[in-house]
């Protein structure tokens, strides 16, 4: 079993690139120049309406309210009419706007993460086994989950909503000074201290959240653990400890969720009193300034002023708040983009599989698009042309030696040669190597010294697909796929008719069960094919790897979940499964691997005995031990 | 729904009730402030009075500490309310889930129990904490505001009065036109996930069959499914924010005009203008609030329902009253038992099952998958109860039985067994807080376990990660047979304990059974001969039935199902 550290993918707070991963974001923004212009274009027109509706106020009172105090006349009426409609306009237009640029925004930001997710995806498929054995599960899971949901904040909400406050900051400022130069200087004054207290109550309760946030794992992760193992904690009688350990951590969730909320609740109230002593402040300003008649400030001047000023707290608020955003998305985009910018497997075979007929000479093998059921290795010589090698399932391992990682050697010097057609069996312990023997066979991993031949031809040579095309393997961990049962096995061969999958089922003897299920073959598994036994699912994944009938079939450990008498029942169709075919079986039952034509006994990464069970039982050496602990023969 | 829920709250009702308190009277200062402010402006600066100006400024300031204070408190109230009740659901969920049977659990499966937990608790907090501060807040704003429009200018403010439903009526529909979209696109998700989370686990069978291209093109299809639902929700949803605006800046433009006419013809004052249309803004935004609100409270309500049928779930087995709480010894016996699981009553598991074992004896239990073996054992410690008939330990009916008693006295190594995260020896304390380290080592010896554990970097303190995953599927089940022998039982029982480890090991975990706990009565399921050859019994299980009992020999002779089971592991080399 490879290793599996755990937590390397662990959640990192901070993204340690922001400037480059920031970069590519905006890579992906780019390629809707046009849509991106046009929102600008929209928003700026929306800010400058809501500005206009402040502004106005101004014009209403010192043009037409106040003159027309002094004396009503028809001109100032129709003046206001035209104002009024004027602004009605604008306002219309705010609103096509505003309408607009959300609507423009919507392919942007779906489009993207569309794209992120697909790109995501399609890469994943390409990675190493060793990936996945390195990364946890969950970890990988959160790509898709959480850091693609903060990577969607910041397009459809983050980055529109900050262009819009910008531009709302810059056409808001610029209204204030056209009114008066110090009662915006008095503004930003407040702004400063606004946005010291926000940022000085984010940072606290930043903290808190975090010690929340690992809390609230700590007591998931315990939920998880003991609801999975709760049969357990029945036989046990250990109801009351898990619960006293869970209160603990409960309690101590409660207390830290506690101060993390209130601190965050605390800047809404504070920003907006200070918001208020800001108004306070700026109308008795005004008014001393309107008294005194220092820098030209009129009544609708402090009107207006009074409502630009709340309507430019609300952008700085948000801006202030957005930056936390930026800040979670970069964190997740960056590791999006780990995985994207991970290494793929390497494929320098060159070595392809094709369907092949032989000349009329009956020796030549030609290619051909016929549905023979010969295939060949094709090897492009140095000339450019073509030379061919029939598929048979003759595989060679020669002085193997291989350790997942450079500390730790697993196989050291195994030699196997198996011809077409031979049964091999590997015994021994758990992690004596078995499994990972047949992993190196499909190059799921790469060996480090000697060689391994199919048909004579270094698999190194071998385009990969086409190598593990020509491997059936049955693991003892059976993986099932949503969809119906006729679709699982047909993941075998994808163009297998229904027919042809019936016929596999039958030889897998799962036949009888499916046709017991309730919709029989259109059953739709899910959750992996839950609900049916361990057994059952065995079945199904030999009837899988029948119908993709490759010439070598790896079963690993593929009928260990089956009771020895529906065994035997199956080993009928295991028997016909593996005629003609190279096969090798990993079993821990030594029944199942009797008949082999070699029994490999590994230990500790070395073959230590092999021959056929009538050699190794005359031998007495491991393999009659373990075959005695298991018959004692009469 | 909400009663019951609500009653979680429990201990914290003062602050839950507090809140809205608060809330109201921040509200009312929120909303006097403009109207305050109306006065400065007619009353101070347009008069020039600056003295009234400052004097009005300080009241001014005066209600916004007063307002912030009231702000403090209910974020103080409603966080304690809100973290109290959160951590009193999910710890009454957590009890009521260890109250469960077998049978309740298979009813809920596990990670549907984990789900309600974790997801939907956090759901319904959520739901809680915006209901007891914005579904107060919001409504209340708006009234408040609109009355204070009216005590400024009536007339002016009926505008308000039109809007407001106009609005409203908008703010349902989009809810309604949107919620069910989005729920949609919530499927959605987990269509995709399915395949990611299949992908990951089942990454060696795609490589193997080279199916990435074809796995490739089902998760495009189910990113795609995301990609249009998501377009088409946030289509209906662009009309929510120009919607509003297009209220608001109607109300605006109305108010101006008439507004404009009001002041010149002397039945309103500039300041009450500029309150009017403030108050504008306080009334859209309690709207949008509420609408919030709406989306919030109806995701957690399907939450909701999830943990209270968590709550309403009646564990079908609890201790009788009077119950015995000593176990005599390990006999056991049934008479006339069958099983069925609950919802399933059309077809049995097991029927008609009579069986006698006396104190001490080893007896095995052969039969093929799915022919009731574990059921059967289960019903000894009731982890499930019988359908029909009754099971006896130590010659007393298990129902009549201290639950607790009567499983201290059984222990039982599940086929799915499970060690905890914690050191070796913390785990193994499970099955007995007080245990020696010389009974730890005892009991992991007799089980097989101690040569191995001796070779770990730091023997029995070595830690155990979440799941067992540092440890082979061998050595952990010879860790959860030496758990169970800690607990020193009157009866053993091995679910297909050993399937794991090598024969060698099983027959040296057998003959330590038999020289050194032979007064344990031991219940042995296995699917090899060789395991339960030597017990002085074996139970044929044949579909849920007995098909033959006897010694080895008996059933050679008198048993075609066991007969075969013999031959299907004997023969392999012969053909």
């Amino acid at each position: 079993m490879p290793p599996m550290p755990r937590g390397m993918g662990a959640t990192k707070p901070k993204s340690k690139n922001a400037g480059k991963t920031l970069k590519r974001i905006l890579g992906y923004l780019m390629q809707y120049k046009l849509r991106l212009l046009g929102m600008v274009v929209c928003i700026i027109a929306s800010a400058y309406a809501a500005a206009k509706s402040s502004l106005f106020l101004k014009t209403l009172i010192d043009d037409y309210i106040t003159p027309m105090l002094v004396e009503k006349t028809p001109d100032l009426m129709a003046g206001l009419i035209r104002a009024i409609l004027l602004l009605g306009v604008v306002f219309l237009v705010g609103v096509v706007c505003t309408f607009l640029y959300n609507r423009i925004m919507i392919p942007v930001g779906q489009g993207i993460l569309k794209k992120v997710r697909d790109e995501m995806f399609a890469k994943m498929e390409t990675l190493p086994i060793r990936y996945f054995d390195v990364n946890s599960h969950g970890d990988i899971m959160s790509h898709y989950t959480n850091d693609t949901d903060t990577l969607r904040q910041l397009i459809t909400m983050t980055v529109p909503q900050l262009v819009n406050s910008v531009v709302s900051v810059v056409v808001l400022l610029v209204s204030m000074l056209s009114i008066s130069f110090w009662m915006t200087l008095l503004t930003l004054a407040f702004t400063a201290l606004n946005l010291f207290i926000s940022g000085k109550t984010g940072g606290l309760s930043g903290k808190y959240f975090i010690t929340q946030q690992r809390q609230l794992g700590d007591l998931n992760g315990y939920i998880e653990e003991m609801i999975n193992g709760q049969k357990v904690v029945k036989v046990f009688n250990h109801e009351q400890d898990i619960v006293e350990t869970f209160d603990k951590k409960n309690t101590a969730l409660r207390g830290s969720a506690q101060k993390a909320f209130f601190i965050s609740n605390l800047v809404m109230p504070i920003i907006m009193s200070i918001g208020y002593l800001q108004y306070v402040a700026l109308a008795v300003a005004g008014a001393a300034m309107a008294i005194a008649g220092v820098g030209g400030v009129t009544l609708g001047g402090i009107v207006s002023f009074l409502q630009l000023s709340k309507s430019f707290n609300r952008p700085i608020d948000m801006m202030s708040q957005q930056i936390s955003a930026i800040v979670m998305a970069l964190a997740g985009a960056e590791r999006i983009f780990e995985l994207m910018d991970q290494e793929p497997e390497q494929d320098g075979g060159t070595v392809k599989l094709v369907r092949a007929k032989y000349d009329r000479d009956g020796e030549t093998l030609l290619e051909t698009d016929e549905l023979t059921n010969i295939w060949a290795w094709r090897k492009q010589n140095e000339d450019g042309s073509y030379s061919y090698r029939r598929l048979v399932g003759d595989i060679v391992l020669n002085h193997v030696d291989f350790g997942y990682n450079d500390k730790k050697q697993i196989l050291y010097d195994i030699n196997i040669q198996a011809d077409a057609g031979q049964k091999i069996a590997f015994v021994g312990h758990t992690g004596a190597g078995k499994t990972t023997i047949t992993n190196l066979l499909n190059r799921f991993y790469d060996i480090q010294g000697g060689t391994i031949t199919y048909d004579g031809i270094d698999i190194t040579h071998i385009c990969k697909s086409d190598l593990r095309r020509s491997l059936g393997v049955v693991l003892q961990d059976v993986n099932l796929f949503t969809g119906t049962v006729m679709e699982n096995i047909r993941y075998g061969r994808l163009d297998a008719t229904d027919e042809e999958c019936i016929a596999a089922a039958q030889l897998a003897n799962a036949d009888n069960f499916i046709r017991l299920l309730p919709q029989g073959y259109d059953t739709v598994l899910s959750g992996d094919g839950a609900g049916l036994s361990q057994g059952q699912r065995q079945l199904i994944a030999i009837a899988r790897a029948a119908v993709a009938d490759p010439p070598v079939m790896i079963l690993d450990e593929a009928t260990s979940s089956i009771d020895t008498r529906t065994e035997s029942i199956v080993q009928k169709g295991m028997d016909s499964l593996m005629y003609g075919r190279t096969v090798f079986v990993i079993a821990h039952r030594l029944s199942t691997v009797q008949n082999s034509d070699v029994i490999m006994v590994i230990d500790g990464g070395h073959i230590i005995e092999r021959g056929n069970h009538d050699k190794l039982i005359a031998e007495k050496g491991q393999y009659y031990r373990l075959y005695t602990g298991a018959f004692e023969l009469e | 729904m909400i009663k019951r829920l609500a009653a979680f709250v429990g201990e914290n009702k003062k602050d839950a009730l507090l809140t809205p308190v608060f809330v109201c009277l921040e509200c009312v200062f929120e909303v006097l402030i403009p109207f305050l402010m109306a006065n400065i402006i007619d009353k101070g600066v347009i008069v020039g009075d600056f003295g009234y100006t400052v004097k009005m400024g300080l009241v001014l300031a005066l209600f916004a500490v007063l307002s912030v204070c009231c702000g403090i408190s209910a974020a103080r109230f409603s966080t304690n309310a809100a973290s109290g009740f959160a951590s009193n659901l999910r710890g009454a969920l957590f009890h009521k889930v260890q109250e469960f049977s077998f049978s309740n659990i298979d009813k809920f499966s596990t990670s549907s129990i984990i789900t309600r937990l974790t997801t939907d608790i956090n759901n319904i907090m959520q739901a809680f904490v915006a209901l007891l501060r914005i579904a107060t807040r919001a409504p209340l704003m708006m009234i408040v505001s609109l009355v204070f429009a009216f005590s400024v200018n009536a007339r002016l403010a009926t505008i308000y009065l039109c809007a407001v439903p106009v609005l409203g009526v908008f703010v349902y529909c989009m809810f309604r036109k949107t919620f069910p979209m989005f729920q949609k696109v919530f499927k959605a998700y987990d269509g995709l996930n399915e395949v990611v989370q299949e992908n990951l686990t089942g990454i060696r069978v795609v490589k193997s069959y080279v199916r990435e291209e074809h796995e490739v093109n089902k998760f495009n299809k189910a990113s795609n499914a995301i990609y249009t639902l998501f377009v088409k929700a946030e289509r209906v949803m662009s009309f929510n924010m120009p919607g509003m605006q297009l209220a608001m800046y109607g109300c605006q433009i109305l108010i101006c005009w008439f507004g404009a006419n009001m002041i010149v013809s002397h039945t309103m004052t500039t300041g009450q203008l500029s309150s009017i249309i403030a108050y504008s803004g306080m009334i859209l935004a309690s709207l949008m609030m509420l609408s919030m609100v709406l989306v919030m409270v109806s995701m957690a309500e399907a939450s909701a329902k999830r943990a209270i049928e968590i709550l309403d779930e009646q564990s079908d087995i609890v201790s009788p009253e009077l119950a015995v709480t000593l176990v005599p010894d390990g006999s056991i016996t049934f008479e006339n038992v069958a099983f069925s699981y609950s919802g399933r009553a059309d077809k049995n598991v097991l029927a008609g099952v009579n069986l006698e074992i006396k104190s001490g004896q080893t007896i095995g239990i052969l039969g093929g998958t799915g022919s009731g073996k574990s059921t059967l054992v289960q019903m000894i410690p009731r982890l499930y109860d019988a359908t029909e008939g009754t099971v006896k330990v130590g010659g007393i009916n298990v129902k009549d039985y201290d639950v607790q008693a009567l499983r201290d006295a059984v222990a039982m190594v599940l086929q799915k067994n499970e060690l905890f995260s914690g050191t070796i020896k913390e785990n193994l304390r499970w099955g007995n807080a007080e245990a020696t380290d010389e009974e730890i080592i005892e009991a992991c010896k007799l089980a097989q376990a101690d040569e191995f554990v001796a070779t770990m970097p730091d023997g029995y303190d070595t830690m155990i990660e979440r799941g067992g995953t540092n440890v082979s599927g061998g050595q952990k089940q010879r860790l959860c047979i030496a758990r169970a022998l800690i607990k020193k039982p009157k009866i053993l029982i091995l679910d297909d304990s050993t399937s794991a480890v090598d024969t060698a090991t099983e027959a040296a975990i057998r003959e330590g059974f038999r020289s050194f706990i032979p007064d344990t009565t031991k219940l042995i399921i296995a699917q090899r001969i060789s395991s339960v050859r030597d017990c002085d019994a074996i139970v044929v299980l044949d579909e849920g039935a007995i098909s033959g009992i006897g010694t080895h020999d008996e059933l050679m002779a008198n048993n075609k199902i066991y007969r075969e089971v013999y031959y299907s592991q004997q023969k392999g080399g012969e053909d």
